[in-house]
């Protein structure tokens, strides 16, 4: 095999971009190595293989690189084709699928990032525009649930599973560090199951960081934010 | 073959990509014009979630999301296709997609706004147009190749858009001087038939987004 497939993931323990890449290679199958990059003190390797943007994470396949998560996720999905499919293969299906990995990761990921940097009236606002916005999706994945019934395993998990889950499978984090319910089960009851689905998978349950370290990178977020947008 | 429809405003880039698209393929459509200021029943049953053109209406199916409309009319209608085969140079060329949707409105924040606001989207503008010009166009005639794609739909604003707020705020942003390789694109790119038979006329939008740029500041 040596060289022919050479897979690489450059990217950080606590970054949900970086986790949703990396959960993907696991479900597939695909080995890979993993290097965990220094945000503080970025690579010669980022900024060699992302000059653009210098983010993680990026994808090296036998020494192309490829940057921006849900690019990654795309072409995991069209260059190894076992399953899980991230996407369906009927086009209109596939265009439902990314309109709403789009609105999850455009509005709802951006309305939670608000939320956890700010407090007083700005935050009571995000708040509100969240808890709207999870309504929206409530609502919208019925057309993905038409019979309520979610069932997901390691063979039929897809692009929206991952990017709903790098937002929001630590809710539990998220709820206790903000002093707020964001995931309720009766407000939100599919996307409560969802979750409660996806965060049961076994690969998904040994992939994500324990509680405690999570905490303290959401804390730490918001203080920083906190602190600099007073100073 | 299922009737295609789009529902779109003009002079919106977001309404012309789908049209370079449908064009560049030799799909029919019919246009159906829509008024933002009142919204129709049609746009709230087809795009409840964002109430936003483009709608592309296929067999009565709504798509949204103009980029997300164009992967649907490239695997619908493979012919002409817009985008490369190769899965990785398709990655590129996403990459590319994605930091045109995400950054191709800072030029409206410029058109948007006075003062420092402006002062702020001008210099934000021109870090995406040297990025642009850096890393996204090779020595190549358009970005990735020899012929037109789905890249140099995404950046299509850039070709009349940008041009017309340029003229309408007064802001000069590309000069050709310091951009020499995306005007050699923007020159490129407008003499494609399909772009070039497919673009709003230029005194008619220069008119439509001047009278747009007053009402916003007045309203300020």
């Amino acid at each position: 095999m040596g060289e022919e497939n050479k897979v690489i993931l450059h990217g950080m323990w606590a970054s949900p971009f970086s986790k949703r890449v990396e959960l993907a290679l696991k479900l597939k199958g695909i080995p890979f190595e993993y290097v965990e990059e220094d945000l503080k003190n970025k690579s010669a390797e980022i900024l060699h293989y992302n000059p653009v943007h210098k983010k993680i994470p990026v994808l090296v396949h036998n020494g192309k690189p490829i940057a921006e998560s849900l690019v990654i996720l795309e072409y995991i999905d069209e260059t190894w084709k076992n399953n899980p499919r991230f996407l369906p293969q009927d086009p209109y299906k596939r265009a439902r699928v990314r309109f709403w990995t789009s609105f999850v990761q455009q509005h709802l990921f951006e309305t939670m990032f608000t939320v956890v940097k700010t407090d007083g009236e700005a935050q009571e606002k995000a708040v509100k525009e969240l808890l709207e916005k999870l309504q929206v999706l409530e609502e919208g994945i019925k057309e993905f649930f038409p019979d309520g019934n979610i069932c997901i395993d390691s063979n039929n998990v897809g692009l929206l599973d991952l990017v709903l889950l790098s937002v929001f499978g630590p809710y539990n984090v998220q709820e206790e560090v903000l002093g707020i319910k964001i995931i309720d089960m009766e407000k939100t009851p599919l996307v409560y199951s969802w979750l409660r689905a996806i965060n049961q998978l076994p690969l998904v349950k040994e992939s994500i960081p324990p509680h405690d370290k999570l905490a303290a990178v959401l804390k730490f977020m918001r203080e920083n934010a906190l602190k600099s947008s007073s100073a | 073959m299922a009737e295609v429809k789009l529902l779109a405003t003009w002079p919106s880039p977001f309404y012309y990509r789908v049209v370079w698209a449908l064009k560049s393929k030799g799909i029919a459509y019919e246009f159906i014009e829509e008024d933002l200021a009142n919204k129709s029943p049609l746009l709230l049953q087809y795009n409840p979630v964002h109430k936003k053109i483009p709608v592309l209406i296929h067999g009565g199916k709504p798509i949204c999301e103009s980029m997300i409309i164009l992967e649907y009319i490239e695997e619908i209608w493979p012919k002409n296709s817009l985008l490369p085969n190769d899965p990785y140079e398709k990655a590129v060329a996403r990459f590319w997609i994605k930091f045109a949707d995400d950054k191709s409105p800072e030029i409206w924040r410029v058109f948007r706004s006075v003062g420092e606001e402006q002062e702020k989207a001008a210099k934000d503008s021109l870090e995406m147009l040297k990025t642009i010009e850096e890393h996204a166009l090779g020595e190549k005639k358009f970005f990735g190749g020899d012929k037109i794609g789905m890249v140099g739909i995404a950046f299509g604003q850039l070709a009349q858009w940008l041009q017309v707020i340029e003229d309408v705020t007064g802001v000069k942003l590309l000069e050709a001087s310091e951009f020499p390789r995306l005007q050699r694109w923007i020159n490129n790119f407008k003499q494609v038939p399909v772009i070039n038979e497919n673009l709003p006329d230029y005194d008619q939008m220069f008119a439509f987004f001047k009278g747009r740029r007053q009402m916003l500041l007045a309203s300020k």
